[in-house]
């Protein structure tokens, strides 16, 4: 048995292979969970369909979807762009922390103005973080994969500081959260009876909006052209440089959106627990949909589907929740895997030589 | 006269096309045999299976008279055969000698003495303590083809070797051919000069769509014959007069740049201009300045530094302008390389028909109009012939001809006043290169200034009204191209110019 490469890339495998990435990624989760359990079937159902089987788990898993999906969209772009922004958690995590900063101004206040300053800010905060990173990239020449995942740190380290510190609750018997938000500054439930907040709503917008962006505009056309191949882009005369910073600012202030809908939204104030490592997740999710919105949104809601399971299956059977990160990262595993299967086929008969192109 | 080698009923098939139909041909002892035929035509796939890279489908080969099977290239060299590609496999950090001792599994320092033994058999000589990074190209072909004389070759394999010479250069490769066929030693060489072909080989076998369309004698044989044997009935590019050339569109003042990322040469105060209506040559070999000259033109290089001087499109100054400023006053550009500069290889000829079109109506509130693109892509393709199988495929799945005629058809197709090409035809086949040079000459006779940068002076000379050379970013003066000989252009490209004119 071996590889051969394919004359031409077969395409139909560019939307087989995370199919076959999914099925390979639950057998293997039924083998881990025979050997962990008696009833490797039951936890399975537990892990990936008990949590989404009522009305209520069914929110829940549309709210965990809502801050990766909303990171995963502006990370396509930066991915598109070929600038390996691996930096969503902190731009989420800065987010979070200047949006809190800005609904705590808010605190005795019911201006309906709160809502979309604290948005605003979170934005800011998350696309200033990116800034940073594009700086030292574009002035200085260093890689954005390495400043990103720094930044990533110093972003956490800030946000233990401010709850720590400037934004601790006074009156919080010195608990490191923030005061509780006014209710001026959270964001309205959109299902009664859940916690479904109108921040789902904005990855409604954002996903046609990202599509638009990469299928339709110049724009996108122009940060295609210099990912793939910058010489071209600027020998056509493109703004290379520039593009790199629009690229960086939008995913920075999609990941900064997340967080701040996090903290006025199931949280309700600021604590060191925002993100679990949603920006982590992000990058999976972004790299699984295909940087293709539709299949972002399908692969978030798998990721997400992964964390509940998680935490249900700890619940009910007492499983540790790091099988959360195991299952991810088998996906992602698998996925790179079966993505050879687009320029490679599985020969079972003894090797050829390949054939070079004749020219 | 023993056979060498021969070739019966060769055929290899791969998906979708038959590269080798039934070739045939033979190969005696001392002879230089030319093998002609356009970019497809299955040349590249004959020398494959001669190599042992590929195995053919049917069709023996025969090595002395003795069957053989060649699985390897290993194989191959075993037979006594030797290949110099066209791009050469050496390692440009290590010295002549640790470059062909690695080849053949030696010390360097029994290499450096068999080395110095070829200098006294075959006049052929390179220092072997030299590093291969500071040798010319004519040096570094001749570091390959002493590796495949130190391994006791009989068949010596040639794929497009003046392709990178001057003509100084060449001139000693084919005095070294001689020498090598006075000893015995045959030599397969494939090229799509003509020129060459009739000088130096002994008989040639022409390819034309994976079969053999002739078998010729050079000397004696027509060049007209031979192109028509190549391309089927296609007449030959003539140029005619130039007939405007009055008012300057381009004109460059003391152009002066520093190093241009990429190991290029820092260019020292060029002064020339290009008249509406005439065709411009820059002769040269690469690594001159080429590449600073032609991002400086286009306004590439302002992404790296600001260089010195002036340049100006019909009098307005342009030193400063971007590259989108300068298309839009009726720059158009086709650079050196095809995939990866000139065209994005993995997006469709749609994409990149709007790569440099955009300006052309393509946009509406910054968004594209995908039917007016298709329709772009569509008439580039049929006016500039380009066989492609269909306008959603990407441009890697070009060849380089049909690339190359698109990207020519696009900038074309934006009316440019002032056209700036790079190697327009460097390895491009036979019919495609008429294809441009006509679509070039109309242009210019349509009152275009166009300036070309080229290394292969039968181009020059085909195409161009005024001629000089780029060395060492020096540019030498500029003649019309009926007053320039074919020596002198080569004194140029050697630097030699300081005295001339």
């Amino acid at each position: 048995m071996h590889l051969e490469l394919r004359p031409v890339p077969d395409y139909k495998w560019q939307y087989l292979s995370p199919l076959l990435a999914t099925m390979l990624t639950l057998l293997s989760g039924w083998l881990l969970f025979a050997w962990l359990t008696d009833a490797p079937g039951h936890a399975l159902y537990v892990f990936f369909i008990a949590g989404i089987s009522d009305a209520f788990g069914l929110s829940e898993w549309l709210l965990k979807a809502t801050p990766m999906l909303l990171c995963a969209y502006g990370l396509a772009i930066c991915y598109r762009a070929s600038l390996w922004n691996i930096g969503a958690e902190g731009q989420l995590l800065m987010g979070a922390l200047v949006g809190s900063a800005v609904a705590l101004e808010f605190l005795d206040s019911e201006s309906s103005l709160a809502i979309p300053s604290v948005i605003l800010a979170g934005m800011t905060g998350g696309a200033l973080w990116a800034l940073l990173a594009g700086l030292l990239k574009f002035r200085f020449n260093t890689s954005e994969i390495l400043t990103t995942i720094m930044l990533n740190y110093i972003a956490m380290n800030l946000l233990q500081w401010a709850v720590y510190g400037p934004l601790k609750d006074p009156g919080g018997f010195n608990f490191p959260e923030s005061a509780l938000f006014s209710e001026a500054t959270l964001l309205p439930v959109l299902w009664p009876d859940t916690r479904l907040h109108v921040g789902f709503l904005f990855t409604c917008v954002v996903m046609p909006l990202t599509w638009l962006l990469l299928a339709k505009s110049f724009v996108g056309f122009q940060i295609q052209v210099a990912g793939q191949d910058p010489k071209a882009a600027v020998m056509a005369g493109y703004p290379v440089k520039r593009l790199g910073y629009v690229v960086l600012l939008i995913s920075g202030a999609l990941a900064g959106l997340a967080g701040a809908v996090e903290v006025i939204g199931p949280l309700g104030q600021l604590v060191p627990t925002v993100s679990p490592g949603y920006g982590y997740s992000a990058i999976i999710i972004a790299l699984l949909g295909r940087l293709h919105p539709v299949g972002i949104t399908l692969a978030g809601l798998l990721v997400s589907l992964l964390f509940m399971g998680a935490e249900l299956s700890q619940i009910e059977m007492g499983l540790s929740s790091a099988i959360a990160s195991l299952f991810q990262g088998l996906l992602l595993f698998f996925f790179l895997a079966c993505d050879v299967l687009i320029r490679y086929r599985i020969r079972f008969s003894p090797g050829t030589v390949t054939p070079q192109p004749n020219h | 006269m023993t056979t060498r080698l021969a070739l019966k009923n060769i055929t290899k098939a791969y998906p979708g096309c038959v590269a080798n139909d039934d070739i045939s041909f033979s190969l005696n002892r001392g002879e230089i045999h030319a093998l002609l035929g356009e970019n497809g035509a299955g040349k590249s796939t004959l020398m494959n299976i001669i190599y042992g890279v590929v195995q053919p489908d049917a069709g023996e080969l025969f090595i002395n008279d003795v069957k053989v099977t060649i699985n390897s290239p290993a194989d191959a060299r075993s037979y006594g055969i030797g290949m110099v590609f066209q791009h050469f496999t050496l390692f440009d950090s290590m010295t002549v000698a640790e470059n062909i001792a690695l080849a053949l599994a030696q010390k360097p320092a029994e290499v450096s003495s068999a080395i110095e033994a070829l200098r006294t058999t075959y006049e052929l000589y390179v220092e072997p303590e030299k590093l291969v990074g500071t040798l010319s190209m004519g040096e570094k072909q001749r570091v390959e083809i002493i590796r495949c004389l130190l391994q006791d070759i009989q068949i010596l394999i040639l794929d497009e070797p003046t392709s990178v010479l001057t003509p100084q250069e060449a001139e000693q490769l084919f005095a070294l051919l001689n020498t090598l066929s006075a000893k015995g030693c045959a030599v397969i060489f494939i090229s799509h000069k003509l020129s060459e072909v009739a000088r130096i080989c002994h008989s040639a076998t022409i390819l034309r769509r994976g079969k053999v369309s002739g078998k010729i004698t050079p000397g004696q044989t027509s060049l007209s014959t031979l192109t028509k044997l190549m391309m089927g009935d296609q007449s030959s590019v003539t140029k005619t007069e130039c007939r405007a050339a009055s008012q300057s569109f381009l004109t460059v003042e003391g152009l002066s740049t520093r190093a241009y990322p990429g190991d290029d040469t820092a260019l020292k105060n060029l002064c020339f201009d290009v008249k509406q209506g005439e065709i411009l040559g820059i002769a040269g070999v690469a690594g001159n300045g080429q590449e600073a000259l032609l991002s400086a033109l286009s306004g590439e290089i302002n992404q790296y530094q600001r260089p010195a001087g002036d340049i100006r499109f019909n009098g307005q100054s342009v030193i400063a302008a971007s590259p989108v400023e300068r298309r839009s006053s009726g720059m158009g550009y086709v650079p050196a390389e095809r995939l990866g500069r000139g065209a994005v290889a993995n997006m469709s000829l749609v994409s990149n028909a709007l790569l440099t079109c955009y300006g052309q109506g393509l946009l509406r509130y910054g968004f594209i109009n995908i039917q007016a693109v298709q329709q772009l892509t569509r008439s580039i393709i049929a006016k500039f012939g380009v066989r492609t199988p269909g306008i959603e495929a990407n441009a890697n799945q070009l060849s380089g001809g049909n690339l190359q005629k698109f990207i020519l058809g696009r900038e074309l197709q934006q009316q440019p006043r002032l056209l700036i090409a790079a190697h327009p035809t460097w390895g491009v086949d036979i019919s495609a290169q008429q294809h441009i040079y006509r679509d070039l000459l109309t242009l210019r006779d349509s009152g275009c200034a166009i300036l070309i940068i080229s290394e292969d002076t039968d181009e020059l000379f085909t195409l161009c009204d005024r001629i000089g050379a780029l060395c060492h970013g020096e540019l030498s003066p500029l003649m019309a191209a009926n007053q320039v000989s074919l020596d002198q252009l080569g004194q140029w490209m050697l630097g030699e110019f300081a005295h001339a004119s």
